[in-house]
């Protein structure tokens, strides 16, 4: 099993045609089955939806002191919306989850490997045998 | 035969291996080995390291004792001890053999896989790892030469007119996501099979139409052909697999005859048919006939069809154009892009007339694509619109892939002959 993100991209000022309460109604339902299914599935590790980029804050180490800085760190029109952690055994099954997940919120997802999860002291020792 | 005692031929019958000879044989089978080591060690580097050391040992073995009887099962063996070896004697290697052989009841030799057949080749689980869709198409088809085809680098790196650094790192890049996003070594299931098939499909297409534009050594039109026979071979029940051998087979049967001495082309109208390679056709056409029979239709085995109907015409005036036109009529229902529109323009202007074609070209989308001002030009010039059809010959010019291509055009292309 191998862990992977799926991230959930939105682009600022996509118009598109605001959702009717009956599609959000339907959307939400949609959601909160198929985080049902991950999770009696044991696919599911963990989820989130973020606040928009506006609310993010940037720290960073400048001749040794650090600076604290308003807004995200990429200013750029797509931004992380949320994301998913899932179990899977291999691509083609988190491709599948993927699939799941954008049609049911109808945003790009990006799906990427971990290359370790947890604490970093665990798997700098699992490295080293 | 007589075998000696590590299997070379002694009989005296051998022929002699050059450097070369044994390049080529090893290019043959190296396919296979690879596919069958990343089945044994779960790693396709630790198999390509081992095929090109099992290689290095043929060059210095073969050209003295002969080829072997099975130069594959030579090879894998040779490669798979090779492996083992070099395993062994590193930390991370040891635990791979570990790992290896935890799917097999031995220690720490993970042995040699069951009996090789048709059934179950390791080629086919490889071709499905190399044409996934997580893999941009120009990956899935450098992956494609140097893994199944055996290409070094470097030759994919000239088949495609690209640095050979930069097509190195291309290679390493995307071992790498193999790994890390574990791309899987399987043939997908039944229920995603047709789109899997179609990627792997339209890989073998684009190489085969890379050689036909770039003539490189190795030929990457025969890879194309050998692959689409391996991909029937193994998949006998997907008839589109069948469809595009038949499609390929036919197309390279007019090879000879498709370009002049230097280079330019030469129309299917205006080729000498008598050149044309006639087991070549015979073998395409039989498979578009079982095809038929079939009756399972798709854009491969109808562009196959196509195919066959002009194969049947000794001269370009005994072309069945009626029956080429019912056949783009169903390759537009089932592919219903522009190009198909087009080519079926082409043929609605044999049977009803070039004013008829016209019309329907005109209302394709098509202003950046250079056969659409080609065929348009072909049909003014036949409808006696010189100044129109001249000016349409050289926008085509401008946007011809090939030099041969644009010096046709720009002579006036097929009304100047």
């Amino acid at each position: 099993m191998a862990k992977y993100l799926l991230s959930a991209y939105s682009v600022e000022g996509d118009v598109r045609d605001p959702m009717t309460d009956q599609e959000m109604q339907r959307s939400w339902k949609q959601v909160i089955a198929l985080e049902q299914e991950m999770q009696s599935s044991g696919t599911w590790v963990f989820s989130g939806r973020l606040h928009e980029p506006g609310t993010a804050t940037v720290v960073r180490m400048s001749d040794g002191k650090v600076l604290t800085a308003d807004g995200p760190f990429v200013e750029s029109k797509e931004h992380l919306g949320g994301f998913y952690i899932i179990e899977a055994t291999d691509i083609d099954a988190a491709l599948a989850w993927a699939s799941k997940v954008t049609a049911a919120i109808n945003a790009p997802i990006e799906v990427r490997p971990f290359a370790g999860t947890g604490e970093l002291a665990r798997y700098v020792e699992d490295a080293a045998g | 035969m007589n075998s000696g005692p590590d299997g070379a031929r002694v009989n005296g019958t051998a022929p002699a291996l050059n450097e070369a000879a044994v390049g080529r044989i090893f290019r043959e089978e190296s396919g296979r080995c690879v596919a069958a080591l990343i089945h044994i060690f779960g790693d396709i580097d630790v198999a390509e390291d081992a095929v090109q050391e099992a290689f290095a040992v043929a060059l210095l073995k073969w050209p003295g004792n002969g080829l072997p009887p099975n130069p594959g099962g030579w090879i894998t063996t040779t490669a798979r001890k090779r492996a083992i070896d070099r395993l062994r004697r590193e930390a991370r290697g040891r635990e791979l053999l570990k790992q290896a052989a935890s799917l097999s009841p031995h220690n720490d030799d993970p042995g040699l896989p069951e009996e090789e057949g048709p059934v179950r080749d390791d080629r086919l689980r490889l071709i499905f790892t190399c044409c996934h869709p997580a893999l941009s198409v120009e990956t899935q088809v450098a992956l494609t030469l140097r893994l199944l085809c055996g290409l070094s680098t470097e030759e994919v790196a000239r088949s495609f007119l690209a640095a050979e650094p930069t097509m190195a790192q291309r290679l390493v890049r995307a071992k790498r996501k193999i790994k890390a996003a574990r791309i899987p070594y399987r043939v997908p299931e039944a229920r995603e099979l047709p789109d899997r098939l179609h990627a792997v499909l339209a890989v073998v297409y684009l190489l085969y139409n890379a050689g036909l534009t770039n003539s490189t050594e190795p030929d990457l039109c025969s890879e194309a052909i050998r692959l689409a026979r391996i991909v029937g071979m193994l998949m006998p029940e997907e008839p589109e697999a069948a469809g595009l051998l038949a499609l390929l087979l036919l197309t390279e049967s007019r090879r000879a005859s498709r370009t002049r001495a230097d280079g330019s082309l030469v129309l299917l109208g205006e080729q000498d048919r008598t050149r044309w390679d006639l087991a070549l056709v015979a073998e395409g056409q039989a498979i578009v006939q079982r095809c038929l029979r079939r009756n399972q239709p798709g854009p491969y085995q109808l562009q196959a069809a196509i195919n066959a109907v002009h194969s049947d015409a000794a001269t370009v005036e005994q072309t069945d154009w009626s029956q080429i036109l019912t056949l783009y009529d169903h390759l537009l229902a089932v592919a219903p892009t522009p190009v198909v529109a087009l080519n079926r323009a082409v043929a609605i202007g044999e049977v009803r007339g070039p004013e008829v074609a016209l019309s329907l070209i005109d209302e394709l989308a098509l202003d950046n694509y250079y056969a659409f001002h080609a065929t348009r030009a072909d049909l003014l010039q036949r409808l006696g619109r010189a100044r129109e059809a001249r000016a349409a010959y050289d926008l085509a010019a401008t946007m011809a892939p090939t030099q041969a291509e644009r010096d046709f055009l720009r002579s006036g292309g097929r009304a100047a002959r």
